[in-house]
């Protein structure tokens, strides 16, 4: 028999878990019951007052037509940042877990995109595709494709997914590169002596046995596009034009922010937080199942 | 119905290193061949080229009579057990072995009675819903079979596939893979470092030196007549006793029948005895019993000579003789013993140890 330690007081456990507790509490739950708070309330222009309206914030929340706007941008949004880069990077992935000459390079020089903050991220691409500076906005006109995301809705839809899934197939990347170099080689040997070709062998054999990297990398992905990709889109559009990339992330700041409606802003933000919570459950649930192995 | 032939087999890495220095031989229908080396001698290499999971720098690679050198491995009608197995882990037992039908456009009924044929052979038909990480080791391993059986491939190649299990277990598969080979009559080709594994299974034994062939033939020859003397202690355990001529002249009777070229004298343990009198043109060695290992059926003396000066030129290890001795009767530790053996049993070598010499 194993012995185990017993601790008789009731005090040290408590007294160990504080620091970790007192943390979670401080930075996740509190701001996350002010912002449940604040939902209920409405400030006057000033901010000097608020007073309780129950759930008058949500019910005018959700009589805006932009916020149905809002909710399908991000479907959209999210959907596609989500599937391509997740799809590229497994694509670079696979390249790189080939033993190529320059591949240590190639697997370093993969990773920095990750390095560059959002902001920086969203001003380069905002620049390298302006309609009239633009590097490559030029090139595209010159083609005769009257690119213009400054005016153009889906142009400037494409202009954010592009940002967005630059910066984090360097991510997804690196976690599909550990992924594949964690599965044995005779592996797909045994998978290659068994008459499957290259692509049979991926689908069959190195895609099940990647399964687990890609359900953690599609939760971190969902969450990373409906909150980080706030800092590429007020950099690259702002939410324009005309709010054709107005995210529900990109909206709570633009309203609570720039409209100065903190209470509908609050709103929102519980929206979304169950959004979320709720896509992360399913996840576990019902894809994490099909995961086992 | 396939041999399996190799003409001056090179394989030469990009960075210059030949791992495998130019090999020939034949592997006849239906024979099981082993190749033997120690690590590094590139054993696992030749059969990777063999496999096709390896290019192959130059030579011929001839699977029954097609030259296989730039078909894929999974046109070369070959099957393979790995080392760790290398079963399909997200796969059960039955979609492990059914894989390579499925890949191959097998109808799914043929898959099932020659998946269900396989199981009964290897006594897994309880387990065919099993993923592999519920299995044990030794059923890991004959399911790592049964895969390659359901195949029913023109040659099986193994590479160390016994040496993940235990003792005993490697024992009775070592047994259950001869048997299967016989019954099946493929052609096997199966690396090993075991060099008691490599007798007990070879029709062919490949002795593997440093990329290059030291012997082949059938393991008994070998046993009996190595042609050099890394293949005299490589094969046999404990090995053959191993001293420059020089340094047995003395003991030697009729020294002078000794070949002018030979520089080593080899003896196996087991073919010394205890006695005084040395038969005629025999050897007879004084020893001091140093230390004894009884093994059960048999007893290994390890002695010291006594019969050369200390001054001597000779390495320590050159100075240690073997004697094995049957039953548990055996010498006091520090005791003097006298082992001779008759010349019959007296194994001859050039002084750089690649030639044998008649005696």
């Amino acid at each position: 028999m194993e012995k185990s330690v017993v601790f008789n007081g009731k005090l040290l456990p408590y007294l160990l878990l504080a620091p970790q507790l007192a943390i979670t509490l401080i930075f996740f739950y509190w701001p996350a019951s002010q912002a449940i708070w604040q939902s209920f309330l409405r400030e006057d222009a000033f901010g000097l007052n608020s007073e309780f309206v129950g759930l008058e914030n949500y019910q005018a929340l959700f009589a805006q037509p932009e916020y149905y706007t809002a909710i399908g941008t991000t479907v959209v949004f999210s959907s596609l940042v989500t599937v391509l880069s997740l799809g590229v990077a497994l694509l670079f992935a696979t390249q790189a877990d080939k033993n190529l000459k320059g591949a240590s390079v190639y697997k370093t020089l993969m990773i920095w995109p990750y390095a560059v903050a959002p902001a920086i991220a969203g001003v380069l691409w905002f620049f390298i595709f302006h309609p009239t500076l633009g590097t490559l906005a030029r090139p595209l006109r010159f083609m005769g494709f009257n690119w213009n995301p400054m005016l153009d809705g889906t142009h400037a839809m494409i202009l954010v997914v592009m940002a967005a899934v630059w910066k984090q197939v360097a991510y997804n990347f690196l976690f599909f590169l550990a992924g594949l170099q964690a599965i044995p080689k005779s592996v797909i040997e045994a998978g290659a002596i068994d008459g499957a070709g290259p692509l049979r062998r991926f689908w069959t054999i190195i895609f099940p046995l990647l399964s687990p990297t890609t359900f953690f990398l599609l939760v971190v992905n969902i969450v990373y596009v409906f909150f980080e990709t706030f800092g590429i889109i007020d950099a690259v559009t702002a939410g324009g034009p005309a709010g054709s990339t107005t995210t529900m992330v990109y909206k709570v700041f633009a309203d609570g922010r720039l409209g100065g409606d903190l209470g509908g802003s609050a709103a929102q933000s519980v929206v979304l937080m169950v959004i979320v919570i709720a896509l992360t459950a399913i996840q576990f649930r019902y894809v994490e199942r099909k995961v086992q192995y | 119905m396939a041999n399996v032939t190799l003409r001056n087999v090179r394989k030469v890495y990009p960075g210059g290193f030949e791992a495998i220095k130019g090999i020939d031989f034949e592997v006849g229908d239906g024979q099981f061949c082993v190749l033997v080396g120690p690590s590094g001698c590139g054993k696992s290499t030749l059969l990777r080229m063999v496999a096709g999971l390896e290019t192959i720098s130059s030579g011929e690679i001839d699977i029954g009579g097609r030259i296989v050198n730039a078909i894929e491995p999974a046109e070369r009608d070959i099957a393979m057990v790995f080392q760790n197995y290398a079963l399909y882990p997200h796969m059960s037992v039955y979609n492990n072995m059914a894989y390579g039908l499925r890949n191959r456009r097998v109808p799914e009924n043929e898959i099932k009675t020659r998946v269900e044929d396989a199981a009964r052979i290897l006594e897994l038909g309880t387990m065919l819903e099993r993923k592999p990480r519920q299995l044990s080791g030794g059923q890991r391993q004959r399911v790592a079979m049964g895969r390659a059986i359901v195949r029913q491939p023109k040659v099986f190649l193994f590479d160390e596939p016994l040496s993940n299990l235990d003792a005993k277990l490697r024992i009775a598969m070592r047994v259950e893979i001869r048997k299967l080979q016989r019954r099946l009559a493929t052609t096997a080709i199966y690396v090993t470092h075991d060099q008691l594994e490599a007798m007990t299974l070879a029709d062919i034994l490949v002795v593997m030196n440093g990329g290059k062939v030291e012997q082949i033939g059938n393991p008994l020859e070998i046993y009996q007549k190595p042609a050099t003397t890394f293949v005299a202690s490589f094969i046999g355990a404990p090995p053959m006793n191993l001293m420059p001529i020089e340094a047995v002249r003395a003991q030697l009777h009729g020294a002078d029948a000794v070949p002018a070229e030979a520089g080593q004298l080899g003896i196996r343990p087991e073919d010394f005895e205890l006695g005084d009198t040395v038969p005629a043109g025999g050897i007879g060695l004084d020893l001091r019993v140093d230390a004894i290992e009884h093994v059960g059926a048999e007893t290994y003396v390890y002695g010291a000579r006594q019969d050369v000066g200390h001054n001597d030129s000779l390495s320590a290890t050159a100075n240690d003789v073997i004697v094995r001795l049957p039953g548990t009767t055996a010498p006091d530790i520090g005791s003097r013993i006298r082992a001779v053996a008759p010349r019959t049993k007296l194994h001859m070598f050039s002084a750089d140890g690649r030639q044998r010499l008649a005696v």
